[in-house]
């Protein structure tokens, strides 16, 4: 299995995305440019997490009219996996793969810590790794992570089974306590229509062993990668 | 040209004497951008003239230093062919006046030093120090510090992994805010400053030169009034996203073999940066200052010279290899420019628009910088508070809730969720334990790296509080498990110009060099910042000490938390009771008196030293060393970690207030399996360590016979409480 991390100017989780790629594929993934107007041949495309651009305009703006981004949206049409992850979902967002968008957190600051969230939705591929409605730990850390949609967006996700992760307490209640960003329906992560894109705000290439306090992001690539493969 | 006159010099904040001194070597009156250039390199920012003489008395060296004081950042060699490189520095004048760019650029600057010597920055951390809680601008001074610290930070994408913070009503009017950033690199690529190489290309990367943050130096080199804040534009702006392509680059050029010297623009900007590599090569250097990439029009030679301007480097290349750097320069999108060459003249020489601007010898303006013996005073030091003294309280229980939710213990996780402390992915041990610990990228081992002072302690009694700060930093990292290496100062005091504060500055030195001596814990790098003072009101002396061990075996790693039902407490170390300056005082008794704890430094290393060897055999389940609030403090810390209770009973004399509460020094809680007591007391008696057997892990409380039985979830509630309620004030969201 080939996987290609694209890096921008800022991107700061590229190292940590490849690492637990690696760990996973037994293979380095490629390290994709974002001048780059091409596209290596691959199985599956990660967007990693970071401040591209120093997210001066807006989030994942600017680096969502990069070249290699015209590539990217093109393959995720067509069906390639695409998991992307933080300032990487914000990118997929602004670049019109996933629907809704991601505002200032509701408490106005940067959070760092681990979160519990509930695996919502069914979708072999990306969460097949999870028992349904199992609750698994990944790690936030952002400043604009309060996923919003308006009202017709939003029951389209819910309906189609379009929510992937959402913010819970350890033992799966989705509560406001829970939501660490004011995000709508404490939404963390979502598919696109079609279900091989996953945007997440949580951080799974942070828990890939025990001494970084928790494995099930390795358990995430684990399946991803076993299920391309 | 100007006429330079005696207001001028003045406004540039040098005495007669120092003008006299420049007419001296000049031969003639200076024109505006000598004076300008004469005016920072002798600012005390960069030249040291109150702290050399007593700088010098540091012990800077061990088998395992590579790179003492002097350099951008101390260098250590951690084995394997690898190099920790770190060092701490102050940005306190400009994060008073605005604090989250004061901040930023705070650490932007010292992450600067430590990827200019060539290594990656693998962990920050900082010291903090805010005006008393209830001071209308601590909350705002807070927020605004945090924010900036993590907006630069984060974006880098460098963990900010722990520090601390103190609230003192000293720091009102001068907040104090130290930044410190390890990197890693090759041992036998490291980075140095001194210019070679004559006729070779110097050569200007970075971000281009604007008016911002003009006498910066000699700003942080003076006092405050109230006028202070108008004083806003000297602040500079920090773009961190610049900053991480500067890193980007000068990683990728660093890896050939281009570079000759390189040098970041700090404080003092061009002006500091081209004399120390001229200066430190023993060359000289010519600038056409027209080829400075320029975010302005109309930019003066002064402005040009003395801008402060973040995120720019210089750098000596070899000769030919210019157009590979601009190579790499440009793809990261970064201006580059060769602005001049190396000579033999042993002069700075600079033009503009054809003309020379400043002519002036390298060697007599940088090292004939003023070098003063400043008169000094010894602290008159306060009596021992011995526990008879201090009346024993109606309810322990209540003295520990209220200790754990005061200003110096309450939990700091307001502060430190505002910093991505995970990123990189090899934050082995996150903020809130006694060192942070960072693995060493693909590797089994680890740094442990810790900052600390108590500045009350300084304050009663500066050598003892120099020594205490050292030791604390020492015992933090010996706590881990790692092994210490060396330490960073960043010396926060007011005016030397008074006797009094020149003695606080130079007992806290004396205490620092026989801890450091004993401990084998040299300072390998440094920062003083002096004139922290607000309307003729000095801070308390504030010597702020970066640690880093290293840990060669992430296996034998401890943390704090308690970890199983049935393990037993020990503790390391004898408790004496002397209640001068602890928090039980203050907070309790509404007393900040006495004298500060002993710190006998002989116990010291050798608890520390058996603790390490205990941990290193595997024998210790959790270790946490005794600090503010004692040891009752300690075990409420631990509890909380681990969300389990103890019960604990204590032999002893002293009357428990003072057994808990007292900050005695040299000392650890550790945890063990009961099977193995018998070895781990074997070996303490063979080293002849005070070692104490006080309770047994389990349950939902921590449980003193005779003093107290407390959940650790009303611990908890009130040791998390305090911070957010603060910070929810109105006024200070």
């Amino acid at each position: 299995m080939k996987a290609a991390v694209i890096v921008f100017p800022g991107s700061n989780c590229d190292r940590d995305l490849k690492v637990a790629l690696a760990q996973s594929m037994g293979r380095d993934p490629d390290m994709v440019w974002h001048g780059d107007s091409e596209l290596p041949d691959t199985d599956l495309i990660a967007i990693p997490g970071g401040f591209s651009y120093g997210d001066y305009l807006r989030c994942g703006a600017m680096a969502a009219n990069s070249p290699i981004m015209r590539e990217v949206v093109r393959k995720a049409e067509a069906g390639t996996p695409v998991v992307a992850i933080c300032n990487g979902f914000q990118i997929a967002m602004e670049a019109g793969i996933l629907p809704g968008a991601l505002l200032r957190n509701a408490n106005q600051k940067f959070v760092c810590h681990d979160v519990d969230l509930l695996v919502t939705a069914e979708n072999e591929r990306f969460v097949g790794g999870y028992e349904q409605s199992q609750v698994v730990r990944f790690a936030v850390a952002h400043h604009d992570g309060n996923f919003y949609a308006d009202a017709e967006t939003l029951k389209e996700l819910e309906g189609e089974g379009q929510v992937a992760f959402k913010y819970a307490t350890a033992s799966g209640e989705v509560t406001a306590e829970a939501n660490p960003n004011g995000s709508m329906n404490n939404i963390a992560g979502i598919y696109n229509k079609a279900g091989n894109v996953l945007g997440l705000m949580p951080h799974p290439e942070r828990m890939i062993s025990e001494m970084l306090t928790g494995t099930d992001g390795k358990t995430f690539f684990d399946h991803l990668v076993h299920s391309i493969v | 040209m100007s006429e330079i006159s005696k207001e001028i010099v003045a406004e540039h904040g040098l005495t007669e004497g120092e003008y006299g001194e420049v007419l001296t070597i000049l031969g003639r009156a200076p024109n505006l951008t000598e004076l300008g250039i004469f005016s920072v390199m002798w600012s005390e920012h960069c030249s040291y003239k109150s702290s050399k003489k007593w700088l010098k008395t540091l012990p800077t060296e061990a088998p395992w230093v590579i790179c003492g004081p002097g350099e951008n950042a101390g260098v250590i060699d951690i084995g394997d062919g690898q190099a920790a490189i770190f060092k701490m520095e102050s940005h306190n004048h400009p994060s008073f006046i605005e604090p989250y760019q004061g901040a930023a650029t705070g650490v932007g600057g010292i992450m600067r030093d430590v990827f200019t010597m060539g290594a990656r920055p693998i962990a920050n951390m900082n010291a903090l120090r805010f005006g008393r809680p209830d001071h209308p601008k601590t909350g705002h001074l807070l927020a605004g510090v945090v924010s900036g610290i993590g907006g630069y930070g984060n974006c880098m994408g460098v963990p900010t992994v722990g520090g601390e913070t103190n609230f003192h009503a000293s720091y009102d009017g001068n907040i104090l805010v130290n930044a410190m950033t390890v990197g890693l690199a090759e041992a036998d690529n490291i980075f140095y400053s001194a210019a070679a190489g004559i006729g070779n290309p110097v050569v200007y990367v970075g971000s281009k030169t604007g008016r911002d943050g003009i006498h910066g130096a000699t700003m942080a080199s003076a006092q405050f009034d109230d006028d202070s804040e108008e004083k806003r534009p000297t602040v500079q702006v920090g773009d961190p996203f610049t900053e991480k392509l500067l890193l980007e680059a000068c990683l990728e050029l660093m890896a050939t073999d281009a570079i000759v010297a390189i040098q970041d623009m700090g404080a003092a900007g061009l002006t500091s940066s081209s004399f120390e590599m001229a200066d430190k090569g023993g060359v000289g250097i010519e600038l056409n200052l027209d080829l400075v990439p320029m975010r302005e029009e109309g930019m003066t030679p002064y402005e040009i010279m003395l801008s402060e301007s973040q995120e720019r480097m210089l750098m000596v290349l070899k000769p030919g290899r210019e157009e590979e750097a601009r190579r790499i320069f440009t793809k990261w999108e970064l201006d580059f420019s060769v602005i001049g060459k190396v000579t033999d003249s042993g002069r700075m020489v600079l033009t503009m628009h054809g003309k020379t601007v400043a002519d002036l010898p390298v060697a007599p303006l940088a090292d004939a910088a003023p070098e003063y013996d400043r008169p000094w005073q010894k602290t008159r030091l306060s009596p021992v508070i011995r526990a008879e003294d201090v009346a024993a309280p109606a309810d322990l229980g209540e003295v520990l809730l209220k200790l754990m939710g005061s200003s110096e213990i309450a939990s700091r996780k307001w502060i430190w969720e505002q910093y991505d402390h995970m990123v990189m992915g090899d934050t082995i041990q996150r903020p809130g334990g006694d060192a942070a610990v960072v693995r060493i990228h693909g590797t089994g081992k680890a740094l442990a790296i810790t900052t600390d002072c108590t500045p009350r302690y300084c304050y009663a009694d500066p050598e003892t509080g120099g020594a205490q700060a050292v030791a604390e930093a020492w015992r933090n990292i010996t706590a881990t498990g790692a092994q210490p290496l060396a330490i960073t100062d960043c010396m926060n005091f007011g005016n030397p110009e008074r006797p009094e504060i020149m003695g606080q500055f130079v007992g806290c030195i004396d205490g620092m060099r026989d801890a450091c001596t004993v401990l084998d814990f040299p300072v390998v790098s440094g920062n003083v910042s002096l004139y922290n003072e607000t309307n003729g009101t000095g801070i308390h002396p504030t010597p702020a000490i970066g640690g880093v061990g290293l840990l060669s075996n992430l296996d034998r790693m401890t943390t704090l938390a308690f970890k199983e039902a049935g393990d037993i407490v020990l503790l390391i170390g004898t408790l004496t009771g002397e209640m001068g300056q602890s928090i039980y005082l203050r907070e309790i008794e509404g007393r900040e008196e006495g004298a500060p704890p002993r710190v006998d430094l002989a116990a010291e290393r050798l608890h520390g030293d058996y603790l390490r060897e205990m941990i290193g055999k595997g024998l210790i389940t959790a270790a946490h060393d005794l600090s503010d609030g004692g040891l009752g403090v300690a075990l409420a810390e631990m509890a909380i970690a681990g969300n389990i209770g103890a019960d604990i009973k204590l032999e002893t004399e002293l009357p428990l207030h003072a057994a808990l509460f007292a900050e005695d020094q040299g000392c650890y809680l550790a945890t063990i399996r009961p099977e193995n007591i018998e070895m781990v007391r074997g070996f303490a008696l063979a080293d002849d360590i005070p070692l104490h057997i006080i309770g047994t892990i389990g349950h939902t409380e921590l449980k003193i016979t005779g003093a107290l039985t407390i959940s650790v979830d009303s611990l908890r509630q009130v040791h998390a409480g305090w911070l957010p309620r603060l910070m929810t004030r109105p006024g200070n969201e």
